[in-house]
């Protein structure tokens, strides 16, 4: 092979059949890819499917990559309906100059990834698109997971503990930064696959109600979301919710709130109150070690007209925790 | 930074933000009347809403927010110039984000960017020069916003741009200053603020020296305070000890940033490009004589209101959509007391200019305290 995608590669000739044999099958290898038909057949019960598109600038940065994101993103959303991720599909957008040896280190990325959720890719596809088209590369993945227990929005009670399982931002922060060349040390994604520790949840009896990945729009839009779809308030406590100093820091010094910047490897979970302690502490047994309570389901709406997310701070002060809206972007002044 | 203590830290310590909260409560313990204090800079109010200061301080001392965020000042004419300016062929222009949203009289600048123009938003204003050195064959304008803190940065990429005879780099000066702004709020008849909490990013280039002749010929103190939550509550506790002495002087609760000749090299670099306009239109308060800066006559030749005067209108009367944002930035009327606040007029689709920036009142209480 060449050292670059060129258009030939999307062709559906020979050059197409070598990349996939070459690039894709060989890191994915399991039998239902290998048997290369034009569809797979999978057994299974109850579904969950979830399907996400990757497209992140830089490809690489520190914590991870497009193809590490791609199946962590997309695996989570599995996982936070209470279901196993086992199969997923693959399809890469190539952008025609994109280099071989780049794409082989996401490919190996994603391989590894899918090692530790013991997931599978059993059908995929490539197009090439021309210079200029896109940026490098796009990849969207679809998983399916064996549904284990009913986790939904829907069944958030009020009184139920709010968890958060690690610091938050940390992803946000790390790709602002890189983009934008703010240097600070330390300041790394999150990204990661969330299975182990969901699978460590749901092999107890414990009354998890809601999980959701805080992904884009952060905790905020998570809370927000769930403040909106249950008709609850909710109320944080501020120096609760876990942030590294690198996180806090980076956000302070451009004026913008943590809340609202994406994690990937970072989820909240709504817990009948006797279950908060366990669930914690299950956190911490599967390495997030900073698991942490940050807050309840109330009834109280303080006059409000629709329900809210209350942050209470260190000195007993109450406001929003703002719903993130319009492109994020420093202060000036 | 991991293993050292953030330098903050210390300047938001719930205890001693208690502790001082008592000092507080001591120093206005019999006041009958309001204490009606303005802070000047929109990094102030978002500072007192976002941590809730205003509930901290006894029900007498009132915060009322000043004209201190740049963006919303900016009258209607500045904003359709703007708009007239990047409609121009083969045009480019060069902006801070928060000049996106802003309403002029018939668009915003986000609007003429998704018909088609080309419109670049910087982080800093040095990412002008290499927006006009990779794109020779376009005049790329750069539209300069903000106070005296923002301004030395302007000054700095004219000077950078002079330096490499980049000669398709051109700016639209719309830096404006804050003590004429205090001296018109203070003059009108209706104003009935006690005592400021002076600006600390525009101190830090000013100096605090500037604001004494305000202090003495109003009889106002005026603390010129940071921006974590101590330094604001330090600055009422200083602003309460002069009241309570019949004081009226400057003080200055962030010395860790700000002296009192303040920036010289930066104040030399603006006095080097720029001199004070006769006069100008603030949004929703009206003309301030010497209240903004303009190209010194020498620069007409990379002065964007000179080499396209006729993209640039004349100021005209502002059509207010029914929004109080005068009233607003002249500590008049708080956020919560506009009819459009949180209904019509929403950081989404703003219809006065307090909404639109991070740094304005009402976007400040839509973010914080919708509701409440």
């Amino acid at each position: 092979m060449n050292n670059r995608i060129l258009l030939a590669h999307g062709s559906g000739g020979r050059e197409n059949q070598q990349l996939i044999q070459e690039m894709f099958v060989d890191a994915f290898r399991n039998p239902t890819l290998c048997a290369m038909d034009d569809a797979s057949v999978l057994e299974m019960g109850t579904m969950a499917v979830s399907t996400d598109s990757f497209t992140v600038s830089p490809l690489f940065f520190p914590g991870g990559d497009i193809g590490k994101l791609a199946i962590a993103g997309t695996t989570n959303d599995v996982a936070m309906r209470g279901a196993q991720p086992q199969y997923l599909s693959a399809a890469f957008i190539l952008e025609e100059g994109l280099e071989l040896d780049v794409l082989r280190r996401i490919v190996a990325s994603m391989s590894k990834e899918l090692t530790i959720c013991a997931a599978t890719i059993v059908t995929g596809d490539t197009k090439v698109v021309p210079r200029g088209a896109i940026d490098k590369i796009m990849i969207n993945t679809t998983g399916f997971g064996r549904l284990i227990k009913d986790c939904s929005v829907s069944r958030i009670e009020q009184g139920d503990h709010l968890i958060v399982s690690g610091p938050i931002a940390q992803h946000g922060s790390c790709i602002y930064a890189e983009r934008e060349e703010i240097a600070i040390s330390g300041l790394t994604s999150d990204c990661c696959c969330l299975w182990p520790a969901v699978k460590t949840l749901l092999d107890e009896d414990l009354s998890i109600h809601a999980m959701r990945d805080a992904t884009r729009g952060g905790l905020s839009a998570v809370l927000n979301e769930w403040a909106q779809q249950t008709g609850h308030s909710l109320m944080v406590q501020e120096s609760s919710v876990p942030l590294t100093q690198q996180v806090e820091g980076f956000s302070q010094m451009l004026g913008i709130d943590p809340y609202i910047l994406a994690c990937e490897g970072v989820f909240v979970l709504a817990v009948a109150p006797q279950d908060s302690a366990r669930v914690i502490e299950l956190l911490h047994q599967t390495g997030h070690n900073h698991a942490a309570l940050i807050g309840t389901v109330t009834e109280e709406k303080r006059g409000a007209k629709t329900p809210q997310v209350i942050l209470n701070s260190a000195y007993n002060t109450q406001r929003l925790m703002e719903f993130p809206s319009g492109e994020i972007l420093p202060r000036i002044c | 930074m991991s293993g050292t203590e953030l330098l903050y830290s210390a300047l938001r310590a719930p205890d001693k933000i208690h502790s001082m909260q008592r000092i507080i409560e001591r120093l206005c313990h019999n006041y009958q009347r309001p204490v009606r204090i303005m802070e000047v800079c929109g990094g102030h109010t978002h500072t007192i809403v976002k941590y809730g200061l205003d509930q901290l301080v006894p029900e007498q001392v009132r915060f009322v927010h000043g004209p201190g965020c740049p963006v919303c000042v900016l009258p209607q004419h500045r904003i359709d110039a703007a708009l007239q300016l990047a409609a121009m062929p083969d045009t480019i222009l060069v902006t801070l984000g928060d000049m996106l949203k802003i309403p002029g009289t018939q668009s915003s600048l986000q609007q003429a960017r998704a018909t088609g123009g080309d419109i670049r938003v910087v982080y800093s204003p040095l990412d002008a020069l290499t927006i006009a050195q990779k794109n020779p064959e376009h005049r790329v304008i750069y539209f300069a916003i903000g106070f005296e803190t923002t301004a030395p940065m302007t000054a700095l990429l004219i000077e950078q741009a002079q330096q490499q005879k980049l000669a398709n780099l051109f700016f639209h000066i719309n830096h404006v200053l804050i003590p004429p702004a205090m001296e018109m709020i203070l003059s009108t008849p209706e104003c009935s603020v006690d005592a400021f909490i002076a600006p600390g990013h525009v101190s830090v280039i000013t100096g605090s020296d500037i604001f004494t002749p305000i202090a003495r010929r109003f009889q106002k103190p005026l603390v010129i305070s940071g921006f974590e939550p101590m330094d604001i509550m330090a600055s009422v506790e200083r602003i309460l000890h002069q009241l309570n002495h019949n004081e009226a002087k400057v003080e200055n609760t962030y010395s860790r940033s700000v002296t009192s000749q303040g920036n010289r090299k930066a104040q030399r670099l603006m006095e080097r490009y720029f001199e004070p306009r006769a006069t100008f239109l603030w949004r929703g308060i009206g003309a301030i004589p010497q209240s903004a800066l303009q190209f010194r006559t020498e620069f007409a030749d990379i002065d964007a209101e000179v080499r396209f005067a006729e993209h640039c209108p004349a100021p005209a009367p502002e059509s207010g959509h029914g929004c109080i944002c005068g009233s607003i930035l002249t500590g008049q009327a708080h956020p919560q007391e506009c009819p459009l606040f949180a209904k019509q007029c929403t950081p989404t689709n703003p219809q006065g200019s307090c909404m639109v920036s991070n740094e304005g009142a009402c976007s400040a209480y839509y973010k914080y305290r919708r509701d409440q």
